[in-house]
């Protein structure tokens, strides 16, 4: 699509912050316009606004119950917005499930984590893996050649991203078994192994211990450096989000009341309401 | 020791060795419809564990397999193994095609409504094969023609039928094991069985895996259509529906959504209700079978090999 054929009413299209070099001229990855949803009488989200581009790094805050999984829940289209586009290197994903979305480059982690329990470390990567392994049904059943040598590079790159996550060692332990702190550095692993081109992280940081955040911010830089893919974030811990986002917008009660780099963000009177509540004047 | 005394001890020795061998001989037949059981339950545990709904009309697809093999036999004359095929086949097909209609349209609403269809589409099963195959019973000639092996000077036999049923249902289980264990759809299975929304998320595409599994679960309820008519040979519209309660319970009994569960199940199942059969009485073999049930239930509420799985409260 065209960036012609947009209605004109809802241009307002405004960057988080001031683009990378690098992304500069190039097809926003995400490129969410007026963005809304309502359940029954009860908008949740409404007028939501942001491009992200390929490379960018960008956080979504807000107080509790502001909206911010929501969102996450449409970009991914577990829920169909009622109003607005949601448009994906381009793609309009209006009606679309949610595992075509991935394949469109969409992956993310959840808030609780939600990995397969039941399955090893290496096997719920692979999962991750399902749309790239190149092995039909009859050639796996009867073990024919094709088999094994999509078998051997499957193994091969779950490995790969195991080991990019530090977690080579735990490749056969059973996920459900694993601590927290590794449980959500896996399912980073197993979102990455769908190939995307954009990752959604909810809560990255949540019952972390100071030191295993320090490590997480350290890899989120890794990961967008290496597979050179875009990362939007969900959390809570403000230093995480104001060392690591390039741009962050801040939602309360569904709307965007804030957009900037952290510096502007973190001086915002909107945004310091939001969180601390209104100064009294007298 | 006197004369007296030693004939009456041959006499007991000669009644003790026919109770084992009775025993053995009963425990063959109840190993042999336990392993038709088994196949029944498989289908009926993956259809459960991947879809989570219970497919209640699982029993009566057997029957349309067991009939279809015998129209291939007796009207078309063609051999028992092609009639098998041709049974898969077409359950394949009629399990894609309940599934597409009956069952798809329902994703997302409360599963007591699922299973209300299910119950639906088992009864609208059984009135189709009515009208098609008539409500008289037909007589099903095996389909196994491997000479009966005799033990003991005749006293045990142990049929073809037994030998390729048991054989089938462990083939079958490894098969189930290596396919859901080892290969990208049965991964994808096991995922959309543990995490619907998340293995979406992965780009598994859910409505087509559990698509496959209803299209496995059927062919497996042919196979089990054909060994069940060649073990119990009459052929009926309702054949289906009390084997298909029966390993149900199997599913249950071994902890349903798990597959060497419900091949123990089985298993467990067939010699529970043939021993009652022989050693209490035949009427009540149902009744008892279920009332081990119930213990099991009391003892393990997930069953034999299931998972306990703590609710969320």
């Amino acid at each position: 699509m065209k960036k012609d054929n947009y209605p004109k009413h809802m241009v307002e299209v405004t960057t988080t912050n001031l683009m990378r070099e690098q992304d500069k001229g190039k097809l926003p990855v995400l490129d969410v316009r007026n963005l809304g949803i309502d359940f029954g009488g009860l908008t949740a989200v409404d007028g939501f606004n942001m491009t992200i581009g390929p490379t960018e790094i960008s956080g979504l805050i807000g107080p509790n119950g502001a909206g911010k999984t929501t969102i996450f829940n449409l970009l991914t289209s577990v829920y169909q917005p009622t109003r607005g586009s949601i448009l994906v290197n381009g793609i309009d994903t209006k009606g679309m499930t949610t595992a075509k979305v991935n394949r469109l480059g969409v992956a993310r982690t959840f808030q609780n984590i939600r990995l397969f329990t039941d399955m090893s470390a290496l096997d719920n990567v692979k999962v991750g893996m399902h749309n790239s392994i190149k092995c039909g049904f009859l050639s796996s059943l009867l073990r024919l050649p094709p088999y094994f040598k999509a078998e051997k590079e499957a193994n091969k790159r779950a490995m790969e991203l195991l080991e990019f996550m530090g977690l080579a060692d735990i490749a056969d332990v059973k996920a459900g078994s694993l601590p927290y702190g590794v449980q959500r550095r896996l399912e980073i692993a197993r979102a990455l192994a769908t190939n995307p081109s954009i990752i959604l992280l909810d809560e990255p940081a949540a019952g972390m211990n100071p030191t295993e955040t320090e490590e997480l911010m350290h890899q989120i830089r890794r990961i967008r450096d290496t597979f050179q893919i875009a990362i939007f974030l969900i959390e809570h811990d403000m230093n995480l989000v104001m060392n690591v986002c390039e741009g962050i917008v801040v939602v309360n009660y569904g709307r965007i009341i804030a957009k900037g780099t952290p510096e502007q963000i973190k001086n915002n009177p909107a945004v310091i309401e939001a969180y601390l509540g209104k100064k009294e004047t007298d | 020791m006197t004369e007296t005394d030693l004939s009456a001890f041959v006499i007991d020795c000669q009644e003790r060795e026919e109770t084992v061998l009775s025993f053995i001989q009963s425990l063959i037949n109840g190993i042999s419809i336990g392993a038709v059981y088994a196949i029944i339950a498989l289908g009926y545990t993956m259809v459960y564990g991947i879809a989570k709904m219970l497919n209640f009309a699982h029993g009566d697809v057997i029957m349309v397999g067991a009939y279809i093999s015998f129209c291939v036999t007796q009207y078309l004359g063609l051999p028992p193994i092609v009639s098998v095929l041709a049974a898969m086949v077409v359950c394949t097909l009629l399990g894609i095609l309940i599934e597409g209609l009956a069952y798809k349209p329902l994703r997302g609403v409360p599963s007591l409504a699922v299973l209300i269809t299910a119950i639906g589409v088992s009864y609208f099963l059984q009135n189709a094969a009515q009208l098609i195959w008539g409500s008289a019973p037909k007589i099903y000639p095996s389909v196994v023609a491997i000479e009966p092996v005799q033990l003991f000077g005749g006293q045990i036999v142990i049929t073809g039928q037994v030998i390729v049923t048991v054989v089938a249902s462990v083939l079958i289980m490894v098969a189930l094991t290596l396919f859901t264990g080892k290969t990208k759809i049965g991964k994808a299975m096991r995922a959309v069985s543990e995490d619907r929304d998340a293995a979406q998320l992965m780009g598994i595409n859910v409505n087509r895996t559990i698509s496959t599994t209803f299209a496995i679960g059927s062919a497996l309820a042919a196979i089990a259509g054909v060994l069940l008519c060649s073990t119990v040979p009459t052929l009926m519209p309702t054949t289906g529906s009390m084997p298909g309660i029966r390993a149900f319970t199997a599913a249950v009994f071994g902890g349903i959504g798990s597959i060497p569960g419900a091949m123990l199940g089985g298993i467990l199942l067939g010699v529970i209700e043939t021993f009652s059969k022989a050693y209490l009485a035949s009427e009540f073999s149902d009744a008892i079978v279920f009332l081990v049930l119930i213990l099991v239930l009391l003892v393990k509420p997930a069953g034999l090999l299931g998972k306990q799985v703590q609710e969320k409260v």
